[in-house]
């Protein structure tokens, strides 16, 4: 099983960490990644993006020329994206600020209103961990608590607030997924 | 990742300039060395400035490097031609772009020719290793720095925005015991207790330059011989091998395991030294393999070499995508398939 | 019983000088050797020749030498001494070496504060090429790429490479000086001196600037080489203290 991912949105909405978090948690599960992020002057326009892959079996390329699964933030990274999403495939959809739905009647859409429920945690930082618990429930490529142990790595140090602060946007965005 | 990998190697100086795509690789130096109590970062005014700085570190006997993308490695080649005929040990890092002039910053591979044909001026060759993957990269920086020191001769690894820009899982080596190095007996370090030493590169006397071409030309036959090195990916019973190195291997071989899934005998060759060129490698090959096909993200550099090793054996093809763009394993198994029809491989 | 009261010093080999009659590398050579010799420094000096006339110094002085590119002995100097920070590392430049090719190295050398001694022969002109313009030769002066004499509007006015080092606030010591004659000489020698020893002190970048001739190019006679120095080229070139920032940190 190989599967590719593309997180996409505005820069400062976490979604490099998230695609990292999503690599590490999945390394340590056993598996094969590569993790690309987007770079340089395509970056500095304030669109972020980055590609996981997630395999049994090595990885040849890096890049998602049809991933299976979006992770979409904003509205220019559906319009970036959609079309070049595999048959069949998932996105996972900012609800909060994307207003519209793609065409494509192949696709699962999964939308979670990930800025309105961060604002009901109290913490507008927690919209990529909401994003990234809808999308590991909804795909099951990792576990949640796999994410947790990732990103406790990732960021070691930080306060335990902060920590369950995450866990708490995670499960709640994961709560949605199975909902939707 | 090749950052990490230099210093577990031993490399205590690093002197650079700002080029996309590869600043990780800067920063992760300067951080490195500054924790490093024997480390010394140096952001330099220039490229030129950058590889002249290692020169005067290696004269001074640290492990040392630098790294750039193509337009900053044009400017590197005035040192890296010293580097050569002074016969000192550096590690140039270029994470190929799009070009040429200033180019893109996507992925590339539009620098073969200038990698191991030397790139500067004069005589001389220069190591060049092509890691395919994060493990690979981290591997080979090891072999690089103790490349560099045998043979005292710069040793390039040549990646690109791929390389540079993706992470994988990596094992690092332990770190290398700087003291227990072979020790440099020509470094300069001031004449205590023994004669003078020199390190040059102006050799007026016509005889003594060529005598000194004709040392560096036979120390690149000894590197041919004890360094050289490629993998070969399902190539027993194949009938077509493609040749790709670094990325473009990659997305190759992720294409000859599509082809196999539909019965074709295709098999991947992938060198990871580019100098010296694993010639004899291929000409084993090409007893069984009369058709190859040369796959790179340029309009076609490798692949001289490839013609150059067979010398008529074989049928040599070539496909390649230059300027950045990066070819899926679809389009490289549809370009194998047509090819494998339009040669009737598929016949006994 | 006889005293000797002249010898070769200490660092400089048994050979033969390879520069022209009236020329200024002879003595800088030698006031150099000598200068390595008094402060004891010399089997823990690391030098750097450049490109140009002095590009066979390393024949004459008995001390480690590594060779740079036109222009780099200021960043071959930096690799050097961030290496071997104990060691005394210096650069013998040109005028074209080191402001026109290597201007962008200098400045940054000195602006980083390197601790490293710069010996910068000024003689405008390019010697070993034969006799283009330097970007230190005079309005007026001839040159084989200026005839008729530099035009400052169409070739641009004689830079001042070591003014413009002082406005760094990496650099702690600047002089210029001049090997024409046995006063300048003297002078000459104890600023090399003063530049080591800041240096030695661990005080950043220091630069001598020597005012050197080049009959051979300028195309007069030796005496006459000498003369114009002292008369032309000091007028463009001060001879004097350019910066001096050692304070009471080394002694004179």
């Amino acid at each position: 099983m190989t599967k590719k991912t593309v997180f996409s949105g505005f820069g400062g909405q976490g979604v490099l960490m998230m695609g990292y978090v999503l690599a590490v948690s999945a390394m340590r599960d056993g598996k094969e990644v590569t993790y690309l992020p987007s770079y340089g002057a395509e970056v500095r326009g304030g669109t972020a993006n980055c590609t996981v892959v997630v395999s049994d079996e090595e990885i040849f390329s890096p890049v998602a020329s049809s991933p299976d699964y979006a992770v979409i933030m904003n509205n220019p990274s559906l319009a970036k994206y959609e079309g070049m999403i595999k048959e069949g495939g998932t996105i996972i959809l900012n609800s909060s600020l994307v207003d519209t739905v793609p065409p494509r009647n192949d696709l699962e859409i999964v939308k979670v209103p990930a800025n309105d429920i961060a604002k009901k945690l109290g913490s507008e930082r927690t919209i990529n961990m909401i994003m990234l618990g809808a999308f590991v429930a909804k795909t099951k490529i990792t576990s949640l608590d796999s994410i947790m142990n990732g990103l406790t790595e990732i960021v070691k140090g930080k306060k335990a607030s902060v920590m369950k602060l995450n866990r708490k946007g995670m499960d709640k965005g994961a709560e949605y997924a199975a909902k939707a | 990742m090749i950052g990490e990998a230099a210093v577990r190697a031993g490399c205590r100086f690093y002197a650079g300039y700002p080029i996309t795509p590869q600043n990780e690789l800067t920063e992760y130096a300067a951080s490195a060395m500054a924790k490093l109590e024997d480390g010394t970062f140096i952001q330099a005014e220039s490229e030129i400035a950058a590889i002249n700085m290692v020169i005067g570190a290696s004269m001074a006997g640290a492990r040392a490097m630098t790294s750039s993308s193509s337009p900053g490695i044009s400017l590197k080649q005035e040192g890296i031609s010293y580097l050569a005929a002074q016969e000192l040990p550096a590690v140039i890092v270029n994470t190929m772009r799009g070009g040429p002039g200033l180019g893109n910053i996507a992925p590339a591979q539009g620098d073969y020719f200038q990698a191991t044909r030397g790139g500067g001026h004069g005589d001389y060759r220069t190591i060049v290793l092509a890691p395919a993957s994060g493990q690979e990269s981290a591997d080979l920086t090891r072999k690089a720095f103790d490349y560099a020191d045998k043979y005292l001769t710069p040793v390039m690894i040549l990646g690109d925005g791929m390389m540079g820009q993706m992470m994988e899982p990596v094992e690092f080596p332990e770190p290398v015991d700087l003291s227990k190095l072979p020790p440099k007996p020509w470094v300069l370090d001031g004449a205590v207790g023994r004669p003078s030493r020199l390190i040059r590169s102006l050799l007026l006397d016509t005889s003594v330059e060529e005598d000194h071409n004709w040392k560096l030309a036979r120390k690149y036959e000894t590197i041919a011989r004890e360094i050289v090195g490629g993998e070969t990916y399902m190539t027993e019973d194949a009938r077509l091998v493609i040749i790709a190195y670094g990325t473009a291997a990659r997305i190759a071989k992720g294409a000859v395991k599509r082809v196999r899934e539909i019965g074709l005998k295709v098999g991947l060759f992938r060198p990871y030294t580019l100098f010296p060129y694993p010639n004899r490698m291929i000409v084993e090959m090409s007893r069984f393999v009369k058709d190859f096909l040369v796959f790179e993200m340029s309009t076609g550099q490798m692949v001289e070499d490839v013609k150059l090793a067979l010398e008529g054996r074989s049928n040599v093809h070539f496909y390649g995508r230059p300027g950045g763009i990066v070819s899926t394993p679809d389009e490289i198994s549809k370009e194998i398939n047509s090819l494998y029809h339009r040669r009737h491989l598929e016949e006994e | 019983m006889e005293k000797k009261v002249f010898q070769r010093p200490k660092y400089l080999k048994d050979a033969v000088f390879h520069y022209c009659p009236g020329c200024g590398h002879s003595i800088i050579h030698r006031l150099l050797a000598e200068v390595l010799e008094e402060l004891d420094i010399g089997d823990k000096a690391i030098g750097v020749p450049p490109a140009g006339c002095a590009v066979l110094a390393y024949n004459y002085f008995d001390v480690d030498m590594g060779e740079a590119a036109h222009g780099r002995g200021a960043a071959v100097a930096t690799g050097i001494k961030r290496i071997l920070p104990d060691r005394i590392v210096f650069t013998y430049q040109g005028d074209g070496d080191i402001a026109a090719i290597g201007t962008a190295e200098t400045i940054h050398a000195a602006n980083r504060g390197e601790n490293v001694t710069v010996i910068f022969v000024n003689n405008g002109t390019y010697g070993m090429t034969g006799g283009q313009m330097a970007p230190t030769t005079l309005p007026g002066q001839n040159s084989t790429t200026t005839p008729g004499g530099r035009d400052p509007d169409r070739d641009g006015p004689p830079i001042d490479l070591s003014q413009m080092l002082a406005i760094t606030k990496g650099s702690t010591y600047i002089e210029r000086t001049a090997v024409n004659s046995y006063k300048n000489i003297k002078r000459t020698k104890k600023a090399l001196t003063k530049a080591f020893k800041t240096q030695m002190a661990g005080l950043g970048f220091s630069l001598v600037e020597i005012l050197s001739p080049c009959p051979t190019n300028w195309k007069m006679s030796s005496v006459d080489a000498a003369k114009w120095v002292d008369e032309t080229m000091t007028k463009i070139f001060p001879l004097k203290v350019i910066k001096d920032e050692t304070g009471k940190r080394i002694d004179n």
